[in-house]
């Protein structure tokens, strides 16, 4: 520090030790409960956890509709939201979905004239759906400036409110092959791997991804540096609507029906994936990958505890355990940052 | 009470050989330290030579490695504020820790409150000793008040006014006039006299010459975590002491040249904003430097935030290069030509968190370095490491978070994120506010060369002798509006305050 006032010379830096990757350590934390299992199972059981290639695609395909919604929440986080309709907005888009979706078979279909459309229809209709729920939370957040917690809350309860008003409170079911073949398979993985590399390439080397980060990190000098907050938030909003919507097709797809009671408390488990993953709920910091290592691990928790035969009980108490974890860690990594100054 | 030699009483606070090291840095070593009875003992260097950390040892915040705190004479050891606090030692912190919704007294008092019979406070009791307290210090506030909306300066009284709640004998005070105008710091300073009147011993952490010289008892140069000089004020010149403190020579401040004045790039019509300006009219030439003086206020900053967009003007026009425009958002200003380097750099200005490099490359990203979406982000690194080479900004890397530079470097980034843009005119709210002398200078320098280019740049700021070493002409304001504008040959502290002064009713 006492010599030049130019970048110190590349020597300087290397006193500090090599910096990790923020993932790194969340990473650790997914191989350890994969390899806890692994043991359990052998003591237990008597069977691999991990050496068993059905299992880990079931473990993902349950987790892939969570982590597909947990990436547009991860991006909402980064700015400094919230977005608790995701799981009202993915009952919605099932049930608008699935209306478009029914075959001519079905005995009380909601659109009677419109049964067996291409698999285009529905799909498009849920994603339109999510987006019309996105741009209204985004809207409220930007226009009035409520905070993004009561404004996703409300859209929350009233999304739900038109689920099950759709079909006065009646399942949609009987649905095309075509649209249920969406659900079946290693689809939705594929879905929610290539929706994770499509915003992890969209939030690093984008400039929709810098002003969302920027926005997180200061959001007065993000507008003084010429950034359109306002309308930079609505898009951010309508992304994590569209990709609730695209997690709504999936689970009516899978369950072949649509049903105003799904996706309950799914943007819980979607904020959960995200923090663990190393969102800031103060905004600015967030990363995809982390979002996609905070939803194995959630699914490994999951398919892990149904392997050992443990009560789901537990696995909710455990879940809960490892947010805390998360958010303490992520405190603690932050208070040693700031004393390292 | 041990006998003590009437000769040399022991000092209140002896520090020896104190030394606290961080992972990587060490940021203090073998300091030796006294401060007296009723003295003030002035501590400067520059951003990062262990001020805050030798005052945070001082205050019980951490613990040093080794060494020994001595007070009046006996070992100590603090081992937490709480710890220090027992002891008398208070700090006032440069960020103001107080709760802004609750009320004067209550801040004041908290965790002690009276109570009554019923063991619920009491709240009569409560603002009677308030009162006391205040009215010693001659402070006139009413204990009632909610802290929220107080202005800085009196936030600051209440603080002081906590500490002697405490039955404090050894004041810190970190940069206790950042945030106040000159007649605020008057108060400030007249307070600090009492307070040494009885006794108490001060550490005063400051980069102000001025006030070391007005204040100070003694003053001791940091640099580099080291202690490299106590000497008594005034044996040492204003220059002697920086180059103690940077260890080498500095440019005196840049003296503007003579104004050859351009055409007008900003001119500014009967502007209005609703309580906050009224009939502001002026002119800013390419190549000028425009000061603009006034007390915390007088409407400096919502001039600046009117200029650029932020707030809605009521009435009035901006021509820009003789063109009208509406400058009706940033991005309306920015396209323009303007730039802006906020007052507070923590809340408006830097994005913490964030890399140097998302921090410089900002406000010309989508001008620049994006096509199609994407960024190119080689071309931005290149840009901005020119940048960064350009302004001298001290760092390992562009990778590096802006939090952990300096003020004086972060200042430098924010002012490279508005260079970037190439802006025709600036706009500086105090830009060298909490920046150590050295980047000071810097910085001085290049709004001197950014001037001699043609740039038109407006400087607001507190600091009398920045405004009259750097600006071409002065203008003053008051209450929202210009009061007066002054040439460069006829300006001087006494003629700005005159102008600047409220007349109170």
């Amino acid at each position: 520090m006492d010599q030049g006032v130019e970048p110190a010379a590349p020597g300087k830096s290397a006193v500090r030790p090599h910096r990790l990757p923020p993932e790194a350590g969340i990473l650790l934390v997914l191989l350890a409960l994969a390899l806890a299992f692994e043991l359990l199972g052998w003591l237990l059981v008597g069977q691999s956890f991990l050496f068993n290639g059905q299992r880990l695609v079931v473990m993902i395909l349950q987790v892939s509709v969570i982590g597909i919604i947990a990436i547009g929440v991860t991006q909402v986080i980064i700015t400094g939201g919230i977005d608790l309709s995701s799981g009202s907005v993915v009952a919605l888009t099932a049930m608008v979905a699935a209306s478009f979706a029914q075959s001519s078979d079905a005995l009380r279909a909601v659109y009677p004239t419109l049964t067996d459309l291409p698999v285009v229809v529905p799909v498009l209709a849920g994603l339109a759906v999510g987006a019309v729920a996105g741009l209204v939370n985004g809207s409220l957040i930007a226009a009035t400036e409520i905070p993004p917690f009561i404004a996703t809350l409300g859209v929350m309860v009233t999304a739900r409110g038109f689920a099950k008003w759709y079909t006065r409170g009646q399942p949609v079911s009987m649905l095309t092959d075509a649209y249920a073949a969406l659900g079946s398979g290693v689809v939705p993985v594929v879905i929610f791997l290539a929706t994770a590399l499509i915003f992890h390439v969209a939030l690093r080397y984008t400039r929709y991804g810098k002003f969302t980060y920027a926005i997180g990190a200061n959001r007065e000098a993000a507008r003084i540096s010429g950034i359109r907050v306002g309308s930079h938030l609505v898009v951010v909003y309508t992304i994590a609507g569209v990709l609730s919507g695209l997690a709504g097709v999936l689970t009516s797809a899978r369950a072949i029906s649509g049903q105003a009671g799904m996706g309950l408390m799914y943007e819980l488990d979607a904020i959960a994936a995200a923090v663990i993953g190393g969102a800031s709920l103060s905004g600015g910091v967030g990363r995809i990958s982390g979002t996609v290592i905070g939803t194995l691990i959630l699914g490994v928790v999951t398919s892990g505890f149904t392997f050992l035969r443990i009560d789901a009980y537990y696995q909710e108490i455990v879940k809960g355990a490892i947010i805390v974890a998360a958010v303490i860690a992520d405190q603690y990594r932050r208070r040693r940052r700031l004393t390292a100054t | 009470m041990s006998p003590e030699p009437a000769a040399a009483p022991p000092p209140l606070l002896e520090l020896r050989r104190v030394s606290k090291s961080f992972p990587g840095v060490a940021a203090l070593e073998d300091v030796s330290l006294e401060l007296r009875r009723g003295t003030v003992h002035g501590l400067i260097g520059e951003n990062g030579a262990g001020k805050s950390t030798l005052m945070k040892i001082v205050a019980g915040v951490c613990a040093p490695d080794s060494g020994e705190l001595r007070l009046a004479g006996r070992s100590v050891r603090l081992s937490s504020p709480r710890a220090a606090l027992a002891h008398g030692i208070v700090m006032i912190h440069q960020e103001l820790n107080l709760m802004p919704s609750m009320s004067v007294a209550e801040n004041i008092w908290i965790r002690r409150e009276p109570l009554n019979a019923l063991r619920l406070v009491n709240h009569r009791e409560l603002n009677r000793k308030t009162r006391a307290l205040l009215d010693e210090l001659t402070i006139d506030i009413d204990p009632a008040t909610e802290v929220g909306v107080l202005p800085i300066a009196l936030r600051q009284m209440v603080e002081i006014a906590r500490a002697l709640s405490y039955a404090s004998q050894l004041l810190i005070m970190d940069e206790p006039t950042s945030a106040l105008t000159e007649r605020d710091a008057e108060r400030l300073f007249a307070v600090i006299r009492e307070l040494k009147a009885r006794g108490v011993g001060i550490f005063y952490v400051t980069h102000r010459m001025e006030e070391l010289a007005a204040l100070a008892d003694e003053i001791s140069v940091l640099r580099d975590g080291r202690h490299v000089g106590t000497s008594r004020a005034g044996d040492l010149s204003r220059d002697a002491l920086i180059r103690l403190m940077v260890g080498r020579e500095l440019p005196a401040l840049p003296a503007a040249a003579t104004a050859i004045r351009g055409p007008a790039a900003l001119r500014v019509r009967g502007l209005e904003v609703a309580g906050e300006l009224h009939e502001v009219s002026f002119e800013l030439h390419a190549g000028e430097i425009l000061g603009v003086a006034g007390l915390v206020g007088s409407g400096r900053s919502e001039l600046a935030a009117a200029l650029f967009g932020l707030t809605r003007r009521t009435a009035g026009s901006i021509e820009v290069r003789g063109t009208e425009v509406t400058l009706d958002s940033p991005q309306a200003a920015i396209a323009c030509g303007l730039g802006f380097v906020t007052e507070d750099r923590k809340d408006t200005g830097c994005f913490l968190g964030l890399s140097i490099l998302e921090n410089l490359e900002i406000a010309v990203l989508d001008r620049d370095f994006v096509r199609g979406g994407f960024v190119r982000a080689t071309a931005a690194r290149e840009a901005c490491e020119r940048m960064a080479r350009l302004l001298r900004v001290k760092t390992p890397g562009l990778d590096e978070r802006i939090e952990n530079l300096s003020g004086g470097n972060q200042q430098k980034v924010l002012l490279g994120r508005w260079l970037l843009t190439r802006p025709g005119i600036l706009i500086l709210d105090e830009p060298t506010r909490g920046v150590d002398v050295a980047a000071k200078a810097e910085i001085h320098a290049l709004i001197a060369q950014l001037a001699a280019e043609g740039t038109a740049v407006l400087m607001i700021s507190s600091e009398l002798p920045e405004i009259l070493a750097m600006s071409h002409r002065i203008m003053v304001m008051r209450q929202g509006r210009v009061s007066g504008v002054l040439e460069r040959a006829v300006a001087d502290q006494v003629a700005i305050m005159e102008l600047a002064a409220w007349t109170r009713a």
